[in-house]
């Protein structure tokens, strides 16, 4: 296996796997990679919650377990979005590898106005298969549906996209920052919340937070 | 009546909040809140060369930090394509389960001193000691190891190792043989830990749970198994699963695991090659420290390697998984084709275990939470990043 031979995405592999992917879902599938051996395909995000339902259901593909939802920030893809430079480190990799490699980032992701992309992984236990799927966001509706009614262990990985990057996940049952207090201002796996930003500790909001503060004993010394 | 388990209660552990609602001893809803050491890891490691992340996996998961070392360096062979040599796999196998084995050790020990029996924890803390200086023996350092590189491990096996590790695994072995005499047969023991925290397989499933914790509610599903890497293709071990999915059966899972990592680590003395224990290519193999001192070319070669943006990995993005002591430890990486991960993306298995434990304790007495979140074993740095 070496480097050279490694084509970034291959779509002209199908294996039994995505050719049964391709089988039961058709058109939902926009376009699919095989890449290091990992399938991955890309769907429309309104119809994230069909594709996976039929993914866990189809006997033959039976996804019943998520293993991970996270999101990419492609900022500074040519989709009009404006870098803000104040609130950039300059030294920060992510600003000067935009400014080298614009043009090698990740191509088979690009599209107009999508500048996040929600990732999945699905494992299946009986079968022993994985899939990657992708979802493009745009940043001007950072909306997606939540597949928590497909799979429970969704609850807590989407809090975390949300909390982390600032999607929505709309449907969700119970959609609050799970790392960060509450008050937290942006966030922080975003590209241009700079690695060193530093905020001061917001204010308490919460339930209590009118009642009256003890103040602090006075230290003798 | 609301109370607040925690952050810093002594049963708690790796600092979790459960704020709980009580009729009396019965637990009506609880709500888990995790963060407390949440650090930016994925923050951290985008601006990160791909070596320089290797020592932040050590303190994802501190109990078996061997592990997410090999899980993040077999994430990024995995991205550049490159082939470990034999003998690296055997030394990786063996460093992984000595880490396996300290892990369940904590996790048994810690499980037992929660419950008041405080003779195990000190006799499988003394076994952890052991293991602990086998680590020591393998890279320096006994608990936050930075052990595997991209390609290989820092150093081979030290001198006489093997001797050294199967005298320190037979003093394993009689401890865990102990603390087994006096817990599993314990009434007191047997009775905090039978029936409660017990969730069915397919439940467990739909939470991402994996691991110990779906083996013991009777799911065979170990990386190791069935998705085989490294040597453990070539090696004879056991995958132990229970029944009822409730704490004693994770406690013998996790206990019957740790026979089985010994055996494995005994199997690989006796299997392991010679040979080179780096891999050749130029991209990753550090040249020896001899070299690097006294030789210009090779100088340049290593300051390239660690601290310049060499930018020789391709742009793609692959996931990587290994069995954890805890579950599936993943890695997802995505590469631009600079020298630094434009996204690294830790799939830790504290995370979605933690998830099913609102659910596994509500119904329950309050005394409960502590078997079952000690059983979990949640491990703060893993589950906060």
């Amino acid at each position: 296996m070496s480097v050279n031979s490694h084509m970034p995405t291959d779509s002209s592999v199908t294996s039994p796997l995505i050719a049964t992917v391709l089988s039961k879902l058709g058109d939902l599938v926009v376009e699919r990679y095989r890449e290091r051996g990992d399938e991955r395909i890309h769907v429309a995000r309104e119809n994230i919650v069909i594709v996976a339902q039929q993914l866990r259901d189809t006997p033959d593909l039976s996804f019943d377990m998520l293993l991970d939802v996270t999101a990419i920030d492609y900022l500074g893809q040519p989709d009009g979005f404006q870098i803000k430079p104040q609130v950039w480190d300059k030294n920060s990799s992510a600003w000067r590898r935009i400014q080298q490699s614009r043009h090698r980032l990740m191509l088979p992701d690009r599209g107009p106005l999508s500048r996040f992309t929600v990732v999945y992984h699905l494992f299946s236990t009986s079968l022993v298969h994985r899939l990657r799927i992708k979802c493009r966001v745009p940043e001007c509706d950072p909306n997606i549906p939540s597949v928590t009614p497909v799979w429970t262990g969704a609850n807590w990985l989407e809090r975390e996209t949300y909390d982390l990057y600032g999607i929505h996940f709309t449907g969700h049952p119970d959609l609050r920052r799970i790392y960060l207090y509450d008050e937290f201002v942006g966030h922080p796996l975003r590209k241009d919340y700079g690695k060193h930003d530093e905020q001061p500790i917001q204010e308490y909001l919460g339930p209590g937070a009118h009642l009256p503060r003890r103040p602090l004993p006075e230290r003798s010394e | 009546m609301r109370l607040q388990l925690g952050p810093s209660h002594p049963a708690t552990h790796g600092t979790v909040r459960i704020t709980l609602d009580l009729e009396g001893e019965k637990i009506v809803d609880a709500d888990v809140q995790v963060g407390y050491l949440h650090r930016g890891f994925e923050k951290e490691c985008e601006t990160g060369y791909y070596y320089q992340n290797i020592p932040y996996t050590d303190r994802l998961n501190y109990s078996s930090p061997i592990l997410c070392n090999i899980a993040y360096c077999m994430a990024v062979e995995k991205l550049s394509g490159i082939e470990i040599s034999e003998r690296c796999r055997y030394v990786r196998v063996i460093a992984g389960e000595l880490s396996r084995i300290a892990d369940h050790l904590l996790c048994v020990g810690a499980t037992s001193m929660g419950l008041a029996a405080m003779t195990p924890f000190l006799y499988l803390v003394e076994a952890r000691e052991l293991v602990w200086d086998l680590l020591d023996a393998l890279c320096g350092s006994r608990v936050t190891t930075n052990y595997i590189r991209i390609g290989g491990v820092s150093a081979d096996l030290p001198e006489g190792f093997p001797v050294f590790c199967r005298q320190k695994l037979d003093g394993v072995a009689k401890l865990l043989e102990d603390s087994d005499k006096l817990l599993t047969d314990n009434p007191i023991f047997r009775e905090r830990m039978e029936g409660t925290g017990a969730l069915a397989a397919t439940e467990l499933i739909a939470y991402g749970v994996t691991g110990p914790l779906l083996r013991a509610a009777g799911m065979p599903l170990d990386l190791r198994r069935v998705e085989p890497y490294l040597a453990y293709d070539r090696l004879d071990f056991e995958v132990p699963i229970g029944e009822h999915g409730d704490n004693l059966d994770r406690y013998l899972v996790r206990m019957e695991e740790i026979r089985q990592s010994r055996r494995m680590v005994l199997q690989c003395l006796e299997q392991i090659p010679r040979g080179p224990v780096d891999t050749e290519d130029p991209r990753f193999r550090w040249p020896g420290k001899s070299r690097v001192f006294n030789h210009m070319e090779e100088l340049i070669d290593q300051f390239k390697l660690v601290v310049e943006d060499s930018g020789l990995m391709p742009p793609a993005e692959c996931y990587f998984a290994i069995e954890g002591a805890n579950g599936e430890i993943g890695f997802y990486l995505v590469s631009d084709g600079t020298g630094k991960p434009y996204k690294c993306r830790c799939r830790a298995p504290s995370f979605s275990n933690m998830q099913p434990l609102a659910r596994m304790i509500i119904g329950r007495r309050l005394a409960d939470i502590i078997p079952t979140f000690d059983m979990i074993n949640m491990i703060g740095g893993e589950c906060d990043r």
